[in-house]
């Protein structure tokens, strides 16, 4: 059987993935009768033509990078985490909580320590349950993080309309945080600066988002527990037998995934909603499913991703801003080509392309190497 | 007498290639009906290639196949069960959820009403059990039913199924001397309402007992087909394992055995059914000398093996190894039996010793990459991982000599090299290897062989599970040879035949 050579399972591969999902999406938007180029062209103007755009598109990133990690890291493990959304939503608790202690008496440079630490804390906590049932009880992880998802939402919920939400208050969110615990923006930043750039969500999270994906990739590759961890992944009878105690590893790849996720809180909570509020993940939890499908489970790649997604956002809305009769549901659609092309569809057009490949390769081998077998 | 009768099976000229490796050479194979007919050799001589060929599972690369004289072109199962062949596998086929009779008429069910359906294949099958002797609960849960009783019940399932050749593939493997009485019974009973049984065994007795015909398989060829009247134990063993006896024994065997480093007391293991898997196991490994374990695979080696080095706790038994002490539950584990200086050579290259998915460099400090000169505070240090690594590969000859390349990349003989590299590195103080040269190219065993005889001069104690036995013979300064999870006795090698050895691995005293 063909394989793919390493340089193309990480890059052609992917951007075959995406060209073949953009023609997909394009023969749609073809078929209800819109110009297919005409939005490919505000699409990428809308997420990367103006500062402004590409500001909500590396936002929208940041968020996609924390789950897309958490989701990685898990996967390393040997581990299938789709209780991203769950945990973030849990990781965006313990970042507002400790905001709406302690905002007021703390000083930024304090506070934002704590409210990250706190989030993590939070995510971690609510991933470690479904990892310590999987271990020792033979729960599966698929299961039970699907059903914490549903718990963490309706917790959340149940916080904000009986405890958290102001007397007489119609709205189910709490009261702002002060100050101290707003992440500050990066066009804010940058004005300080001298620099003029439009205002957007983007906030110091997106380093946080950087950070993370190089302590991954740290972690993974570089670190002791990181080599256990990926070796209980991808070979548990291996790792037994070198004395790696494969149940602590499960619980630690689903802590560590949680503690990603749950950083989301970070950018979505102290950076742009400066309040604890309902429906801060909307589906990011799920999106980082697809982002670490696509970037093949290395942190380079989710970064990628993520911007590809961001990109998706930004230039979605856009696109249902500026074109006539094309609805925010034509950019979910292409969003699912995506996913089903660089995830599911992958296996199907990897073996063409390396057959593709195979046929490029040989005459030129043959004409190099005139009788060199290849085999 | 037998030559009378009609054929019920002929199989002319069969080859069946794997790879390089020729499962089957130009095999013929007769069987007369209404006869049992055994099929011996040792694990790996063809018998249960040929057997699948003649079920369908696999094709023959060419030869042909007769069934009942006529020539018969059979491609997959259902084409073998049309023809009146049936086979009953070593691992039963059966949904452990579904009741016994469920699982009788799963696939062939008469009626598309599972009502009328079961009415149908019930009142069939109390008919057939009452006419042959298998009587098994048709209504309880497969899960909840005996060992005996699931293999009597897969025998019905191919009976209903209209087999008149059954193929039966190490029946009594799995069964208690009791149960192997009853169905002998069964199998006698059934011959003589002519049913024709080819029975695949290592088991001589059971073919001195039961068999009208013999024939002997040995790497992929039959080497011997006689009537029982003409066979006998020894000369079955003979014909099995009988190349020739190669004592390819080193010049230095009279090494200097010295202290006893591990001993291991009354060790018993049962599986999740309640089967031993290792009964009342006491051995003991000297410094300085190479113990080798013989048997046919399957008979508690593994487990064995398994419980030395860590990976199984025992339900009993004791075991003092390099000055440790150990009783279950609080048995000994991997990374202690590292640290004691105890190296273990997996059976399993793939599922155990190696990451294939992991570079090289990184299955090459498996097991050991808590070691400062690998990692210091939790970092690895992966330059010295792969200096390392690269050293290994120069002295055992590991080619090709690139650490980066993903560990599946590698040969057999090369993985196991880096394994041994690894394992050896250290220098191990006791060493258990499992199936050291197992798919292993030729050229790599004279290699391995050299630097497992390094290590017993160096006063290492080693033992060697082996299924083959020249391997055993080879290697070992002593020989203890398992039979169903026990010790069925220990020679010294001077004592050592291949024919006494296969007697004692058959179960038969010698």
């Amino acid at each position: 059987m063909n394989t793919l050579p390493r340089w193309a399972d990480l890059v052609l591969l992917p951007l075959v993935s995406l060209l073949v999902a953009l023609l997909a999406a394009g023969a749609v938007v073809a078929l209800v009768g819109q110009d297919p180029w005409e939005v490919i062209q505000v699409l990428v103007h809308g997420a990367f033509g103006t500062a402004r755009g590409f500001s909500y598109t590396l936002y929208y990133a940041t968020t996609f990078v924390f789950t897309g990690l958490a989701v990685a890291v898990a996967f390393h493990g040997g581990l299938f985490n789709i209780g991203g959304e769950g945990q973030a939503v849990m990781g965006g608790l313990g970042t507002g909580l400790v905001a709406l202690w302690w905002s007021a008496f703390l000083p930024a440079w304090l506070m934002l320590p704590i409210m990250m630490v706190s989030g993590a804390l939070f995510g971690m906590a609510w991933a470690a349950v479904p990892g310590y049932l999987q271990a020792y009880r033979g729960s599966h992880v698929v299961i039970t993080t699907i059903m914490f998802n549903f718990i963490a939402s309706t917790v959340l919920v149940y916080v904000l309309v009986n405890h958290l939400r102001p007397k007489g208050s119609m709205s189910v969110e709490s009261v702002p945080f002060a100050p101290s615990a707003q992440m500050p923006a990066v066009h804010e930043l940058l004005g300080r600066i001298g620099i003029e750039w439009p205002s957007s969500p983007l906030n110091l999270s997106v380093l946080l988002a950087g950070l993370a994906a190089v302590a991954v990739y740290l972690f993974l590759w570089r670190t002791r527990a990181g080599y256990r961890l990926r070796a209980v992944g991808s070979s548990p009878g291996a790792a037994e037998y070198a004395g790696i105690k494969s149940r602590h590893q499960v619980v630690m790849a689903m802590a560590i995934s949680g503690a990603l996720a749950g950083l989301v809180g970070m950018n979505e909570i102290a950076g742009v909603s400066g309040k604890l509020i309902l429906e801060f993940v909307s589906g990011a939890g799920f999106t980082g499913i697809a982002v670490a499908l696509m970037g093949r489970n290395h942190p380079l790649g989710i970064v990628l991703a993520s911007l590809l997604f961001g990109a998706l956002f930004q230039g979605g809305a856009e696109v249902a801003f500026e074109v006539q009769d094309f609805s925010r549901d034509m950019v979910v659609m292409l969003q699912g080509f995506i996913v089903l092309f660089s995830g599911a569809m992958t296996y199907v057009i990897a073996p063409i392309l390396a057959r593709l490949l195979g046929w490029i390769s040989k005459p030129l081998a043959s004409k190099t190497t005139p009788g060199v077998s290849h085999g | 007498m037998l030559e009378q009768r009609p054929v019920a099976v002929r199989m002319t000229a069969i080859h069946k290639h794997f790879g390089a490796v020729a499962a089957n050479a130009n095999v013929d194979l007769t069987v007369h009906s209404g006869t049992v007919h055994g099929i011996v050799g040792e694990n790996g001589a063809g018998k249960s290639t040929l057997m699948s060929i003649l079920y369908g599972f696999y094709q023959a690369d060419s030869g042909q196949i007769a069934v009942f004289g006529q020539p018969a072109d059979i491609r997959n199962a259902d084409d073998a069960i049309a023809r009146g062949i049936g086979m009953v596998h070593q691992h039963f086929m059966l949904v452990d959820t579904l009741t016994a009779l469920e699982n009788v008429m799963l696939g062939a069910e008469p009626h598309w009403l599972l009502q009328q359906a079961d009415a149908q294949v019930r009142s069939k099958l109390n008919a057939l059990m009452a006419s042959t002797g298998l009587q098994i609960p048709l209504d309880s849960l497969v899960a909840d039913l005996p060992v005996g009783d699931r293999q009597r019940l897969e025998i019905l399932k191919t009976l209903y199924r209209g087999a008149k050749i059954l193929i039966l593939d190490e029946p009594t493997a799995v069964l208690t001397p009791q149960e192997t009485t009853q169905l002998f019974g069964v199998l006698k009973r059934l011959r003589e309402q002519g049913t024709t049984l080819i029975l695949i065994t290592h088991k001589l007795k059971e073919v001195m007992a039961l068999c009208d015909e013999v024939t002997v398989m040995r790497a992929g060829q039959v080497v011997a087909n006689v009537p029982i009247a003409e066979a006998s134990i020894e000369g079955l063993a003979q014909a099995m394992v009988g190349r020739k006896v190669h004592m390819g024994r080193s010049a230095d065997t009279a090494a200097q055995t010295g202290a006893v480093l591990l001993q291991a007391e009354h060790l018993s293991v049962t599986d999740s059914l309640g089967v031993f898997r290792l009964k009342d196991v006491s051995l003991n490994l000297r410094a300085g000398e190479i113990v080798g374990v013989a048997g046919v695979s399957g008979n508690g080696q593994s487990e064995l093996i398994d419980v030395l080095t860590g990976l199984l706790t025992p339900d009993q038994g004791q075991l003092q190894v390099l000055g440790s002490q150990f009783e279950p539950p609080h048995w000994l584990n991997p990374s202690q039996a590292r640290a004691l200086g105890l190296a273990h050579v997996p059976e399993d290259r793939h599922a155990r010793a190696l990451v294939m998915a992991f570079a090289a460099w990184e299955s090459a400090v498996l097991g050991y990459d808590d070691l400062p000169e690998y990692s210091s505070a939790g970092w690895m240090n992966h330059a010295h991982m792969q200096h390392a690594t690269v050293d290994m590969m120069e002295r055992f000859d590991v080619r090709p000599r690139d650490p980066q390349l993903p560990s599946s990349k590698f040969s057999g003989g090369n993985q196991q090299k880096l394994v041994l590299a690894r394992e050896l590195g250290r220098a191990p103080k006791v060493l258990l290897v499992g199936q050291p040269t197992r798919g292993v190219d030729i050229g790599a065993i004279e290699f391995i062989y050299t630097q497992l005889r390094a290590l017993r001069q160096a006063g290492c104690a080693v033992l060697v599970v082996s299924s083959e036995l020249d391997e055993i013979l080879a290697l070992s300064d002593r020989v203890l040879v398992m039979n169903q999870g026990r010790i069925a006795g220990e020679l010294p090698i001077a004592d050592c035949t291949e024919a006494a050895l296969g007697m004692l691995m058959t179960g038969c005293q010698v």
